[in-house]
């Protein structure tokens, strides 16, 4: 039988008898008749559609992109939008519209959301962690200071509790006849909801695959949302070794990233916004197989493993083999990515990531070069070194680290592995860069390397 | 005794009360809780239909054949559309002819829209817009300016601007240089993209909601759709999500379209662009190709300056010739030039049509002779700053521009020196100059930016405005404009006008949506000239309505008019008072008319379009920056650190406001010179249609030390509203100081003596070969293998 999709909204409980792969900004503006929030791009990158989500099973709500992510997501769930933090006169809406902060008004509402949820979370920002809080939202008309300025000031009050009723949260299939959710809890429900289903969408974050959704290019009959599912939810520490779950968004593990490998958490911090990092999973970011994604060449550097499951039976392999080819993976057609077991680091190792892009803050990479190695009587050993944007998958670059092995960073050193560098790669001319530019930035980053080493200031972030 | 005689305005004597004061914008409050209604926020009427549109898949050819049953068949279609469906006029151009709403034929770009599909729903009609095929026969495509320029191509006639004898000028100059400055263009990234909402109404009917900043030639170009007179159409707009020059001309198209298909269909029809399309079908600021010949003496006085300004026009004309003509009438910006020949070419290429936006050829025009001054003070040895100085226009002896305005209201001096001050100019400079010395990878860079602007349309014909003002019989006060809100703040300024006109607090001015049928024949909402023009239009209106409600204020007190005083709502002569509102009232049953329109042409400006001479220009304002950055010469990746700014804003109608229009428009300038990169594949597929592949400046990318000092010692010389002066484009022109850093910091590697070999934007790969094209000039000179350039 196919439940109604249950959740609170702004503090009621409401049940929708709609499509299961419904955007939620389509479900508020056209069935909800809430249209403070706004369409900008239909990409998760603008942020004007953002609102606040308490994903089910989760106590904390976070901003999140109402154009890409689905009804099915929120089942068992909360929204808050900016008519409910008007219902509640939230403070951060009083000293936007006070401070000058708003100009078209049209990136407004999600304005509110990402600031609302920054503070829910975090009762003291500093102005790093405000540029981090609105770095999926976009504002062209005001040079954001006087946003950031009423962030400041809105931190001073304690913001009020975000609204939420409580549900049921009991329905294994939710939605409509045409668009129906699977929400299994179990690994044992996966695979028997997939076989029922075969060739049918698995959903994780949906923050990649719910673009086409957005776009209105697919629709999806039956969903299959892997959220709920015990086995794949969370990360643990065990054994010296940081093992990521199936359905770990990047914002359940950044906060051990910046433990244990800060430099990694620094890149993670600038992986999509907020916004994305709360629905994004880690798994999702590794499956999608995008020659750019930021995921893989840190994990691969880091000598990360990933764990599949099938009805057949698990297996393990280093992350640098499960990618083929562009946007081909070895995942079979049955098998998920149950977990990414990562080797916390030993006393002696170092780990750099380094990515450039056209923006600091929510673009993707151009070029991104993981090194992972260590780093004794100055000279480095252990060297694990990976790289995106540079081929058709994130690609390891042995013949780099045969050259740089046992060795000093020395002018000959680094000679040696830049032109080691050339020779594995032929990248390709987009948008985001020429081939010769990511070429010289590829190389380049190995300077950048030996010079963060030596003690220099080598990123303009910095200053 | 007829109180219904116009008055003149200046014989009334108004106290700023109201304005000068930094309201918050009329519609923050509903801003920030969501309640402020957008057109697509507008509930849809009973049997609202959709639009999704059919847009060409290659840059250039014959469309040969349509394929467009199996949309018609699909769920939900109501109506599948294309240029022969069209009742009246397929006609889009807001100056020239043969812009058509939809591709008739020959499609010109890609991304170009051929027809659209009606639907009951949005996503049927994106779904079913996705079955209709358009065979097509291509031709070979042109995307590049200087191809056009070459096979003599072009949207628009070619400009010509000389002055002195330029020729000579630079034959008998000691230091001659040529050159070449290329500059991409910038999309508008509004974040409310192009909506109309077409309603019919009886017979002929049709009211179109557009978020639009020129509601009459919406007006005007859907009766010539329908086929229509203008009077049947009602074009309407509250407000817009950002515009920014993008939506003067283009929504137009996305009016038009709505419009056709609401008489077609005979239902409300909406149509939203969304955001791929939206980059992909309307146009963008003109890149330009800046060919240079310059002349100067050994001081660095400028002898002659030859240019030619090759503008990417796109397919058609649009706005490209009054841009290229701000683009010539700008090249001057502080600088005297006595010498000068200047051409502007509008390029015809296939790529979507470029239009307005914020500086309308103004920045690019300014870029140039920026980028010429930093690189020819370099080739002189000259601190480009001290080449500035000897150039500015002199405040003393009236030196003309080459269009031959007087440049009467000069401010050079005051905000270049105050930016200096304020900014700490030589410290700084000595510390970053350490820095560079001491730093192997990261460099720094420092430059200066001054910025004279011309503000008034330059066709003097749309320097005109008009109002509509009502007081009802409580006092409250109802205002309607021509100008139209699209985040700058324009409602709030007029509506501080008239509460200070009638001496009543801003709460008692309603404010209305702009829409033809209360204040026709109105020019579009550009050229910062909103509220110089609607305001002084406003202000006329309610001096009108005031000085009959003087009139009987004067029967009713007994007294002449100007023993009365009108403030904060209370109407006062000696010790006696009433209300505001119950002078309105009396007025009414005295049968006095409590409702004005209001009218306001802009004075002394003339133009004369064939010569390119005149006095355009009601006058000047002024601005200088001081911009610090920091380059990565490992990966070209840079970051603006601090920048000063100082900005004339004469007397302001709204500092508050103002701050925003300085501090929006830099940063907007910013990611036009950095980040902001439009980017085509060999299809002529503009690949950079969204935010995650077009990057604007976010939060971090705003300088963290960020000072703006307003400048308000020195009202408008000239007689606008309340002496204040126009603020929505000139601030952008001050981010050009980030690049000029950005060259500063690159040529840090030579220590300075060598140009930066920099266009714009400056994206972080632009930056790295620059500097790898400095380290190998410095490398080639190290081994003695001179300097070619």
């Amino acid at each position: 039988m196919i439940e109604p999709i249950s959740f609170s909204l702004n503090g009621e409980p409401v049940s929708a008898a709609l499509r299961a792969d419904t955007t939620v900004l389509e479900y508020l503006r056209l069935h909800a008749a809430l249209r403070g929030t706004k369409e900008g791009c239909a990409e998760g990158d603008c942020g004007a559609c953002s609102v606040l989500v308490r994903k089910p099973g989760e106590e904390r709500f976070q901003p999140a992109n109402a154009c890409i992510m689905l009804l099915a997501q929120v089942h068992g769930g909360a929204l808050v939008t900016v008519e409910g933090l008007a219902a509640q006169d939230h403070v951060v809406q009083k000293v936007l519209a006070e401070n000058g902060s708003s100009q078209c008004g049209f990136c407004t509402p999600g304005i509110v959301a990402a600031l609302a949820g920054l503070l829910d979370a975090n009762k003291d920002p500093s102005e790093s962690d405000i540029h981090d809080g609105l770095a999926g939202n976009l504002c062209r008309c005001t040079g954001y200071r006087p946003i950031v300025e009423a962030a400041h000031k809105a931190a001073k009050s304690a913001p009020p509790a975000l609204p939420h009723a409580a549900v049921e949260n009991g329905g294994k299939v939710t939605g409509h006849d045409q668009s129906q959710a699977l929400h299994p809890s179990t690994l044992e429900e996966l695979f028997e909801m997939r076989a029922a289903h075969p060739h049918h969408v698995l959903l994780g974050g949906g923050t990649d695959s719910a673009l086409d959704v957005a776009h209105a290019r697919s629709r999806w009959p039956v969903i299959i949302n892997t959220a709920g599912v015990e086995e794949l939810r969370g990360f643990k520490e065990r054994a010296g070794d940081l093992i990521i779950g199936g359905a770990a968004s990047w914002a359940d593990i950044l906060p051990h990233l910046a433990r244990h490998w800060p430099s990694f958490a620094k890149l993670v911090r600038r992986f999509g916004s907020v916004q994305i990092r709360a629905m994004g999973t880690v798994a999702g970011n590794i499956a999608t197989a995008s020659p750019i994604g930021d995921g893989a060449p840190s994990l691969i550097a880091l000598g990360a493993e990933i764990h599949l499951a099938g009805p057949e039976g698990e297996r393990s392999l280093p992350l640098e083999e499960f990618f083929l080819d562009y946007r081909q993976t070895v995942l079979d057609e049955d098998e998920i990515i149950r977990a990414i077991r990562v080797p916390l680091p030993r006393p002696g190792e170092d780990f750099r990531v380094y990515k450039v892009s056209k923006r600091y803050d929510q673009d993707i990479s151009t070029v991104c070069g993981a090194f992972a190695f260590r780093h004794e009587d100055n000279r480095l050993s252990h060297v694990r070194i990976a790289y995106g944007g540079m081929a058709a998958t994130p690609l390891r670059c042995v013949e780099v680290e045969t050259v740089l092995e046992g060795q000093a960073l020395t002018q000959t050193t680094l000679s040696a592995a830049r032109s080691a560098v050339k020779s594995t790669f032929t990248p390709l001319s987009d948008m985001r860069g020429s081939a010769d530019y990511r070429a010289r930035v590829a190389s380049n980053l190995l300077d950048r390397l030996a010079a963060e080493l030596a003690g220099e200031t080598v990123e303009v972030m910095a200053l | 005794m007829n109180i219904h005689k116009p008055i003149k305005p200046a014989s009334q004597k108004i106290e700023r009360n109201v304005v000068g004061k930094g309201y918050a914008h009329d519609s923050a409050r509903r801003h920030v809780r969501g309640e402020a209604i957008y057109i697509d926020d507008m509930p849809d009427l009973p049997g609202t239909l959709h639009i999704a549109p059919i847009l060409s898949t290659i840059a250039h050819g014959t469309i040969t054949a349509i394929e467009s049953e199996k949309a018609r068949q699909a769920n939900g279609v109501k109506a599948v559309l294309f240029a022969d469906d069209i009742p009246g006029k397929n006609e889009a151009a807001p100056i020239l002819a043969n812009e058509p709403i939809f591709a008739d034929g020959e499609v010109l770009h890609l991304g170009q829209i051929i027809g659209c599909v009606v639907a009951d729903s949005m996503a049927q009609a994106i779904q079913a817009a996705a079955l209709v095929e358009v065979s097509y026969q291509e031709r070979p495509a042109v995307y590049d300016v200087e191809a056009a320029f070459e096979a003599n191509q072009h949207t628009h006639p070619t400009q010509h601007s000389t002055s002195g004898d330029a020729t000579s000028a630079l034959a008998n100059s000691p230091r001659r240089f040529t050159g070449t400055v290329v500059m991409g263009g910038q999309d508008h990234f509004y974040l409310e993209t192009m909506v109309a909402y077409a309603q019919p109404g009886e017979d002929d009917e049709m009211l179109v909601w557009s978020s639009t900043q020129h509601p009459t030639e919406v007006q005007v170009h859907v009766a010539l759709a329908l086929g229509v007179r203008n009077h049947e159409v009602e074009a309407k707009v509250r407000r817009m999500g950002g515009a920014f020059g993008g939506k003067e001309s283009q929504a137009t198209i996305i009016a038009c379209i709505a419009a056709i298909a609401a008489k077609k269909t005979g239902k409300p029809c909406r149509f939203r662009l969304r955001r791929h399309d939206d980059m992909a079908a309307t146009g963008k600021r003109h890149g330009f190709t800046m060919r240079y010949d310059v002349g100067l003496d050994d001081a660095g006085r400028f002898q002659g300056l030859a240019i030619e300004a090759l503008a990417n026009s796109g397919h058609v004309a649009d706005l490209s010739g009054p841009v290229v003509t701000r683009a010539l009438t700008h090249f001057d910006n502080c600088y005297h030039l006595p010498h000068t020949n200047f051409t502007g070419f509008s390029a015809k290429t296939n790529t979507v049509s470029n239009t307005a936006f914020r500086g309308f050829g103004g920045p690019q025009g300014m870029l140039a002779t920026e980028a010429i001054i930093d690189r020819v003070a370099r080739e002189l040895g000259m601190d480009p700053n001290a080449l500035r100085a000897v150039n500015y226009y002199s405040p003393e002896t009236g030196e003309v521009t080459p269009y031959g305005q007087p440049v009467e209201d000069n401010r050079i001096r005051d905000v270049v020196d105050r930016v200096m001050a304020n900014a700490q100019w030589d410290k700084r400079r000595a510390e970053i100059d350490r820095f560079n010395a001491e730093n192997r990878v990261l460099k720094k860079g420092l430059a200066m930016m001054p910025v004279k602007f011309g503000i008034s349309f330059n066709l003097t014909t749309l320097n005109q405005a008009g109002s509509l003002v009502h007081v009802y019989q409580d006092g409250s006060v109802h205002l309607n404009h021509g100008g139209t809100e699209m985040g700058q703040g324009l409602y709030t300024k007029v509506a501080q006008v008239v509460a200070d006109v009638f001496g009543i607090p801003l709460a008692d001015v309603k404010i209305t949506a702009s829409t033809t049928d209360k204040v026709p024949n109105t020019s579009a909402t550009a050229a910062s000239s909103g509220s110089d023009l609607n305001g002084m239009a406003a202000y006329n209106a309610a001096s009108t309505i005031r000085q009959r409600m003087l009139t009987v204020a004067t029967e009713h007190f007994q007294c002449q008019t100007d023993e009365i005083t009108l403030q904060d709502g209370q109407v006062i002569f000696e010790d006696r008072a009433m209300t505001f509102g119950t002078l309105a009232k009396q007025c009414w049953v005295k049968r006095v008319s409590l409702s004005a329109s209001g009218f306001y042409a802009t004075p002394k400006i003339h133009w004369d379009a064939a010569t390119m001479k005149g006095r355009p220009f009601f006058y000047y304002t002024y601005g200088a920056a001081v911009s610090e950055v920091v380059i990565d010469t490992l990966t070209g990746e840079n970051r603006c650190l601090r920048t000063d700014i100082v900005q004339d804003c004469g007397k302001p109608l709204n500092p508050t406001l103002d701050l925003g229009q300085i501090e929006g428009a830099f940063v907007q300038g910013m990611g036009w010179l950095t980040c902001e990169e439009l980017w085509w594949d060999e299809k002529g597929r503009l690949r950079t249609v969204g935010p995650s592949t077009y990057k604007i400046p976010g939060s971090r990318d705003v300088p963290p030390v960020f000072n703006v000092e307003i400048l308000d010692d020195q009202p408008n010389r000239e007689e606008t509203v309340f002496r204040s002066k126009a603020i929505g484009e000139p601030p952008l022109m001050l981010a050009i100081s980030v690049w000029l850093a950005l060259r500063d910091a690159v040529s840090s590697l030579s220590g300075g003596r060598y140009p930066a070999q920099l266009h714009a934007p400056a994206t972080p790969e632009a930056v790295l070969f620059a500097v790898d094209a400095m380290k190998e000039r410095l490398e080639r000179e190290a081994h003695g293998l001179g300097n070619a350039q």
